[in-house]
């Protein structure tokens, strides 16, 4: 009886300690996002959660209240850390945020960037925003098959370091007079008659693409920061009835924009993976809860040009691959 | 004491009553934003010979026209010494009621539009209740209502962009040509809606009642107008011009957009500011707020054509409102 | 002196209480027809209680009003403005911004005839110049344009245009609060003409004021209220201001005063 005893005892003991250990060994991982309501984000939270899941990791998320709110995120990396959480991730909503990081990697916590680059992070998981330019650029260069350019840009907003790579980007692909890569000043070229601010909204883009038309009406190739701003600047080029002489070319591959592609509203986009930036974060925070072993560098989570026609010297993949692969709602 | 055979005059006499009806010129407030526009037409007709056109003209009308007629809800609300922080948001949701009704449960384009500026006038009458009944201050009611308005509509959208909208809902986005001049149904909505309120405003003892309850609640009450009443109608009349407003947008864009009415919400305040209306209430006339509204997109449209950075536009949009509040500020100094 | 004075308005027994504060303690009341009654008393002497229950302001507690020999009861200031009881606020309950035309209306517009007023409710703003012109015309106010804003005049023009707003549109009392407060002694002169003229037009005026030389101008009888009560209702023409201002503060008895100083 007495053996018996002690053995239950000591099995009850080993299960408790078993169940107490596994779940105190379940990383806890923070994902801080921009915003809330950007699509982009909508799609890299879910698919950091679905990553977690798969994992057995905790997720715990939140954003700020608008692009730019680096206290809102500020805030939730302290209320994460006191949670328990060993792993940030996030979409930095400006520089306002490395003390803080700083702060947290000294008690022991990975930083990782998503998609918006800042100094000090453990590490980088996001799209060569210049590459995503250039691929684009190239495009819309074969696309206008030797005619001169006379190009507009449908900017985000001066000084944001996405939106110039993506703008200098565009005009290195084109073979254009440009920036390199490191630089948030947006070059411009002769050949670029106009330049306008869209911050990345679909009214506003419309905005500014009936100004830089009423500046110049011979604008024939439109390089837009986003598909939003590109679904704006078609409007209007179409209210000009000049929609089918120009040519828009944009960066995202969410699925409304690829459908957009495949309409014939947009020519050609960049497409890139927030699920896979929130994957690998994800991933990087399980390793690092496991063996303590930080990740480090930059990765580049991958761009694909999605084009409705295949252009020549241009590796271009189809609307329905674009499809497959895009994010949001299918 | 002044005794002139019987009669009592006031210091600055002449001792006879000159009581015609003068000719007034309109106050140094709304005088203002006229000249400014006025100047800066001329600036930009200098910098770029694209500018002085009827088509940009009627471009600038369209790109404002969505702004405007929120601005017209904003004037009222100011009007009574009131604020409305939720415009623009409650002008998103009434958009995206008006797409999703359509796209989910196949409503055609009138019952649409009817049911998402019943929503919007619902908004303006919780916000009424809030501040008659409960007597909040408005600009706490509307910071709240700000926020509720923008989750439903982030949360009934699903963060999702709505584009297939029915073929009537453009309508108001479609133009109709005078010579070689394109002008847009929605602008021409607007100025129209203006001319009414303003004539509203004016002529009619309702109208003149908004006036009174901004300038003095007190004078109003004890005069036996019903003020609680007055401010609850103007609320609901705002949120109905919203509701209007989030028509034009869905037809000028194509879409229903949840992220759309964010930065309108701060551009629709500083249109009624910069027209010379009050923000202590009881002063300022409605045109202004469209001549406000005309202000910013000149100055954007401008400023894209001499190739200039939007920051400048947002610069001198804030140099604009300083000066219009200061010159409100200064003609009433005069004033004993 | 007739023995016969009209009585326009009459309380009797008005009590009214303020939580543990009794304002009124079963105070009387009287106002004869074509004069000038002046309400004095100090703080805490229940004048205010007094003239918010005739002017419909506040509703007693107990007691009996009279207008023209009818007891009334006034729920609202709406119902003693319906009634003919026209009262001048003490801060005069004026729009500043709005036009002198426009505040002498307000509440009162004149619409358009025909579909324009009735349906549109358009108002007729000429008609109401013209009103306004020929009512401050009958009380000899002298202010140069109807329509300059009420914020433009003086305190005293202020002043007169409450008045003559007033007495425009009373058809039986006139009360008054405090309208010579904050004036200088030109103003208050111009108000003081202007109070005696509506006087003169048939409409008897109630008067509150502190202002003890422009009550002994314009009043024809000075009510003394004291303690939530009457004290008593004298006449200035035979009792000195001293006098009075003793029973007022109770350094004197009504009693000690001499039989021709009451009214």
């Amino acid at each position: 009886m007495k053996k018996i005893s002690t053995l239950a005892l000591s099995a009850l003991a080993l299960a408790a300690s078993l169940a107490t250990s596994a779940y105190a060994d379940q990383p806890v991982i923070g994902l801080i996002t921009k915003t809330d309501s950007n699509p982009f984000f909508v799609k890299m939270k879910e698919g950091a959660e679905a990553e977690a899941k798969k994992m057995g990791a905790k997720l715990i998320s939140a954003a700020g209240k608008q692009d730019g709110d680096t206290a809102g995120q500020i805030t939730a990396m302290e209320n994460m850390v006191a949670a328990g959480a060993k792993t940030i991730l996030i979409t930095s909503s400006g520089d306002a945020i490395i003390p803080t990081v700083k702060k947290i990697q000294a008690q022991g916590v990975q930083v990782i960037a998503l998609d918006s680059p800042f100094e000090g992070a453990d590490a980088l998981f996001a799209t060569d925003n210049y590459k995503a330019g250039v691929l684009i650029g190239q495009y819309a260069k074969a696309a206008l098959g030797g005619k001169k350019p006379v190009i507009a840009t449908l900017d985000l907003f001066p000084g944001h370091p996405v939106g110039a790579q993506r703008h200098n980007g565009f005009l290195q692909g084109y073979g254009l007079t440009t920036l390199e890569a490191k630089s948030n000043e947006l070059a411009q070229p002769a050949e670029v008659v106009c330049m306008a601010d869209s911050f990345g909204d679909a009214a506003k883009g419309q905005t500014g693409m009936e100004n830089c038309l009423q500046k110049n009406p011979a604008i024939n190739v439109v390089y837009t920061i986003n598909e939003p701003a590109a679904a704006g600047a078609f409007k209007a080029l179409k209210a000009a009835g000049k929609e089918k002489q120009v040519v828009i070319v944009s960066v995202d591959g969410g699925c409304d924009g690829v459908k957009n592609v495949g309409a014939g509203v947009i020519a050609a986009t960049s497409q890139q993976y927030p699920l896979k930036m929130a994957a690998m974060g994800v991933a990087a925070g399980v390793q690092y809860a496991k063996d303590g072993k930080r990740s480090s560098g930059y990765t580049d989570t991958g761009v694909t040009l999605i084009a409705a026609k295949a252009m020549k010297g241009v590796d271009s993949k189809s609307v329905k691959t674009g499809i497959d692969l895009c994010w949001g709602n299918k | 004491m002044n005794y002139r055979a019987g009669r009592v005059t006031g210091p600055d006499h002449t001792g006879k009553d000159m009581n015609h009806s003068n000719f007034k010129l309109p106050p140094l407030a709304t005088l203002g934003p006229l000249i400014a526009l006025v100047l800066a037409c001329a600036f930009f007709a200098a910098q770029s010979d694209r500018f002085l056109s009827t088509q940009n003209f009627s471009l600038i009308l369209q790109q404002v026209m969505v702004v405007g007629v929120i601005a017209i809800g904003q004037t009222l609300v100011i009007l009574t010494a009131g604020i409305d922080l939720s415009c623009g948001m409650v002008m998103a949701l009434g958009s995206i009621v008006m797409t999703k009704f359509a796209a989910d449960f196949g409503l055609s384009t009138i019952p649409a539009m009817a049911c998402g500026v019943a929503v919007t006038a619902l908004f303006g009458l919780i916000n009424g209740l809030l501040v008659t009944r409960i007597k909040l201050p408005p600009f706490i009611v509307t910071l709240g209502t700000l926020n509720i308005a923008f989750a439903i509509t982030q949360l009934y959208s699903h963060a999702q962009t709505i584009t297939n909208i029915p073929d009537g809902m453009n309508w108001l986005g479609n133009t109709i040509t005078f010579g070689n001049t394109t002008i847009v149904y929605g602008a021409i909505l607007m100025v129209l809606l203006y001319i009414g309120v303003w004539l509203w405003l004016r002529e009619t003892a309702k109208g003149r009642h908004v006036y009174a309850v901004g300038n003095s609640p007190e004078a109003t009450r004890l005069t036996g107008i019903p003020t609680d009443k007055v401010l609850l109608g103007v609320y609901v009349m705002a949120g109905v011009f919203y509701g209007i407003a989030s028509m034009l947008t869905v037809a000028r864009t194509g879409a229903g957009d949840p992220n759309g009415g964010q930065t309108e919400n701060l551009d629709a305040i500083t249109a009624v500011v910069l027209g010379g209306t009050s923000l202590f209430g009881g002063r300022g006339v409605i045109l202004g707020s469209l001549l406000g509204a005309l202000i910013v997109g000149v100055f954007r449209n401008g400023l894209t054509l001499i190739g200039v950075s939007s920051v400048y536009q947002i610069l001198v949009t804030g140099i604009l409102v300083i000066l219009a509040v200061a010159t409100d500020q200064m003609s009433r100094k005069g004033v004993r | 002196m007739s023995a016969e004075h009209t009585i326009v308005m009459q309380a009797t027994g008005l009590v009214k209480r303020y939580g543990q504060v009794t304002a009124l303690d079963g105070a009387d009341f009287e106002l004869r027809a074509g004069e000038i009654l002046a309400v004095i008393g100090d703080n805490g002497a229940g004048k205010s209680s007094l003239i918010k229950c005739l002017s419909g302001a506040t509703i007693p507690d107990a007691g009996e009003i009279r207008l023209d020999g009818q007891v009334i009861h006034f729920r609202s200031p709406l119902d003693a403005r319906r009634a003919g009881i026209e009262t001048v606020y003490q801060d005069l309950a004026v729009a500043p911004a709005m036009t002198i035309a426009e505040n002498l209306f307000l509440g009162r517009e004149l619409r358009r005839p025909g579909f324009l007023g009735n349906v549109l409710g358009m108002i007729d703003k000429k008609k109401m110049l013209q009103e306004s012109i020929a009512r401050m015309n009958d009380l000899k106010v002298g202010i140069r344009s109807m329509t300059q804003a009420v914020e433009t005049l003086s305190g005293g023009q202020r002043q007169c245009v409450a008045v003559g707003r007033a007495a425009a549109f009373a058809q039986h009392v006139v009360i008054m609060d405090e309208p010579t407060a904050a004036l200088g002694v030109k103003e208050g002169n111009m108000v003081l003409e202007l109070i005696r003229r509506v006087r003169d037009k048939g409409l008897p005026v109630v008067l509150i004021s502190h202002n003890m030389p422009h009550v002994f101008e314009v009043a024809d009888r000075i009510h003394i209220a004291r303690l939530g009560k009457r004290a008593a209702v004298v006449n200035p023409k035979f009792i000195s201001m001293s006098d009075t201002v003793a029973v007022m503060t109770g350094a004197k008895s009504v009693a000690d005063l001499p039989e021709e100083a009451l009214a």
